[in-house]
């Protein structure tokens, strides 16, 4: 089956029964996530941080235009080339007149989700490029020629046993090596590419509009060395990753840490401030920003949708999910997974594209509590919901079957019928696997069965006295 | 003090005894009971789906009969949140509805919750002396509303003991329409909360939905998958029952 939002529930349904061993793995890496995560927020005064951090990304995406204008004026100070894409397409176009006007023949990669979203591996590839994904996560789908499952983690899908198959069958690792052998393998390799590369490709942390810095975190060293080795860094950024002042980063690369990993700060923050200056030994000769929309500007431009904007993609969601854990993030058949990615796939995508993925959550509530920038996750995905219903996006026996029950739930009389009927059936009738939705309930549950008489009934007949 | 009891559509068909429990524990508060006839279903399984349209109707027919109570109680910490947050919701465009349910928004409480925070009693009794109690926090009552420790205080000031569940404050995977909507997820959410679950007496919980969904895991016979307690099947009882068996004693 082709990988697409709207297959969720049959790709999350084979994932589960074919699968365990990725329930397994996702399950063990997101709860240590998770766990780290609310350590590393006990220790701060988080709702204080997150309350913060949710104000200043508001006033950003409210004074968005303003704020774009100036990062602009900041970056080409500091001697940075910006370009603007509308789209995907346009994103790409920009870049491959990059790749040809410099003669790229490698490029190495740091992890970007915005990438992913924009489909640079498969351009680059389609342009006579050699390109390397340099985080380790990254490097391991690479091979495998899979999409990540994880906005952090993107081979989280994988233990270590799949791990060491994958070196073995791609450069003969013996099938009992170390994980510290593996990458050493895997640092050998992408040294030499690293050294050859003409491009380095990152997304962005943060944008700071004031000063023009873009941020990144990382705890591997190989976005600093894929954004300072080669002679020309482009950094793709998403219009949302803006934040107004330098002095900004100060609480978000913390807390972007403390949600992500539960870090105090990643192990490497880099701050890049433009191109290599005369009389400088080290750095690229030329640092590219393609600004990109591609979606974000109609999610901002909806009321009920903008406050997805915040995102900092930390994964914090995605770990705190008890939805996400049972799958990973391949079933949801699109880049981003977990909760945020079921309520930005309709806001990029639109909704018809992504329509089951406003469903793929038990509006728990877990994600909104571990997320830093306040994202109301569950009344953003209700609000979906109600969207799919209200454009008759929902299956038809569902919308008949909900006027039904409303309808029963209006007239009290009607209520009281039902609730005698039921008691009527023959058990088998609440206990079959041919009717629908009983069939769904029963297949893995007892079947259900009603007390022998209701409490309206225990009340009326002076039982409940 | 008058209480209008809001069974919720679940425990009226499913666990009705609870419902008895629950008015037998408010009277021996000394809380009058009342039972408004015309009550049925708050209309969260249509909100959460979506379907704004049917929740409205069903939230207008629920105010309706709300309107005169001086509380409403409920034994079910998620359609209490139904009432509380998502009612307002509903209507914000609407004034006049609006501000009923506001009004009744303040009016509204989860039994546990009542009996603490409105009637200030903390301790029932102790015919739970003894007792291994899992308690299951549902989501709703959790997150949206707080709702953490007034339960559990009233289970241990009754000499139960609060069995240590890492996945307590986890999601079951009931979530209304979500469980036959999604089962096989829903199904495997069950599951690892129930793998966590030490052994206990009695499983609880404020949520039926949870419970049916819970229990209904737990005894399923046919699948004959391994998804019990690593230490057996815990009673399912709903806290109101509980709650009772802590002043009543052993039933
Ligand atoms: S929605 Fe919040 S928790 Fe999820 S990735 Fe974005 S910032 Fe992190």
């Amino acid at each position: 089956m082709k990988a697409s939002p709207n297959n969720y529930p049959e790709e999350a349904a084979l994932v589960i029964r074919e699968h365990p061993e990725v329930r397994a793995s996702v399950t063990g890496a997101t709860l240590n996530f998770d766990q780290n995560r609310r350590k590393a927020y006990s220790e701060i005064d988080t709702e204080a941080w997150r309350v913060w951090a949710e104000a200043v990304k508001n006033h950003l995406l409210t004074h968005l235009d303003g704020y774009l204008r100036q990062a602009e004026a900041s970056l080409v100070a500091n001697g940075v080339q910006v370009h603007w894409a509308e789209d995907a397409e346009a994103a790409q176009q920009i870049l491959a007149r990059l790749v040809r006007e410099n003669q790229v023949r490698t490029v190495v990669k740091a992890k970007s989700m915005l990438s992913e979203e924009l489909g640079v591996n498969p351009l680059l590839e389609s342009l006579g490029a050699r390109v390397f994904e340099t985080d380790l996560g990254e490097y391991i789908i690479q091979l495998e020629n899979e999409p990540p499952s994880h906005i952090v983690g993107p081979a989280i899908h994988k233990n270590l046993e799949e791990i060491r198959q994958v070196f073995h069958r791609h450069f003969g690792t013996a099938l009992n090596e170390t994980p510290e052998a593996l990458a050493a393998v895997a640092r050998k390799r992408l040294r030499d590419a690293f050294l050859r590369a003409e491009m380095g490709i990152s997304g962005a942390n943060f944008l700071a509009a004031d000063t023009g810095t873009i941020a990144l975190i990382e705890n591997e060293g190989n976005i600093r060395l894929s954004t300072s080795t080669p002679r020309i860094h482009v950094a793709l950024v998403g219009i949302e990753k803006l934040v107004p002042r330098f002095s900004d980063l100060a609480v978000f690369l913390s807390l972007t840490a403390r949600a992500a990993t539960g870090q105090r700060l990643g192990t490497f923050v880099s701050l890049i401030q433009g191109p290599r200056k005369p009389g400088e030994h080290d750095g690229p000769e030329q640092v590219h920003v393609i600004l990109v929309d591609n979606g974000r500007t109609s999610v901002l431009a909806d009321p009920e949708a903008w406050e997805t904007l915040r995102c900092v993609r930390c994964g914090a969601c995605l770990n705190a999910c008890p939805v996400y854990r049972q799958t990973g993030g391949h079933a949801y058949g699109y880049v981003y997974s977990g909760p945020i990615g079921a309520v930005l796939a309709p806001g990029l995508l639109g909704l018809e594209a992504a329509k089951a993925l406003p469903y793929a959550s038990s509006l728990c509530g877990a994600c909104f509590e571990a997320c830093p920038v306040r994202i109301p996750i569950p009344k953003l995905l209700l609000a979906w919901r109600s969207r799919a219903v209200e454009q008759g996006m929902t299956p038809r026996f569902e919308a008949a079957a909900i006027r039904a029950y409303a309808f029963t739930m209006t007239h009290p009389l009607l209520y009281r019928l039902a609730a005698r009927f039921i008691r009527y059936l023959p058990d088998q009738v609440l206990d079959n696997r041919v009717v629908p939705v009983v069939k769904a309930w029963t297949e893995g549950r007892a079947g259900l069965k009603p007390s022998p008489k209701s409490f309206r009934e225990l009340w009326e007949s002076g039982e409940a006295q | 003090m008058r209480v209008a009891l809001f069974i919720t559509c679940l425990a009226d068909q499913f666990f009705a005894e609870s419902g008895v429990h629950a008015v037998k524990l408010l009277r021996s508060l000394g809380v009058e009971v009342e039972f408004p006839a015309r009550q049925t279903c708050c209309g969260q399984p249509a909100y959460n789906a979506g379907y704004w349209n049917e929740a409205r109707s069903m939230a207008e027919h629920t105010l309706d009969v709300f309107q005169d109570a001086e509380y409403v109680v409920l034994p079910s910490g998620s359609c209490t949140t139904m009432l509380r947050a998502f009612y307002p919701e509903l209507f914000r465009e609407r004034s006049s509805k609006f501000k009923q349910a506001e009004d009744l928004a303040g009016r509204t409480f989860e039994l546990a919750e009542f009996i603490v925070k409105v009637l200030g009693v903390t301790k029932l009794g102790d015919g739970l002396r003894g007792r291994k109690v899992a308690y299951h926090h549902g989501c709703h009552a959790l997150r949206e509303l707080g709702i953490k420790q007034e339960p559990l205080a009233l289970l241990a000031n009754a000499g139960a003991e609060l069995v240590d569940w890492p996945a307590s404050q986890e999601c079951c995977g009931f979530g209304g329409l979500f469980s036959v909507k999604l089962p096989e997820v829903s199904l495997s959410m069950a599951d690892q909360k129930i793998s966590t679950l030490p052994r206990a007496d009695y499983l609880t919980s404020a949520l039926a939905g949870c419970l049916l969904h819970l229990s209904g895991r737990m005894q399923n016979h046919r699948v004959g998958l391994e998804t019990t307690s690593p230490y057996g099947l815990s009673e399912v009882r709903p806290l109101a029952s509980l709650l009772w068996q802590a002043v009543e004693g052993a039933a």
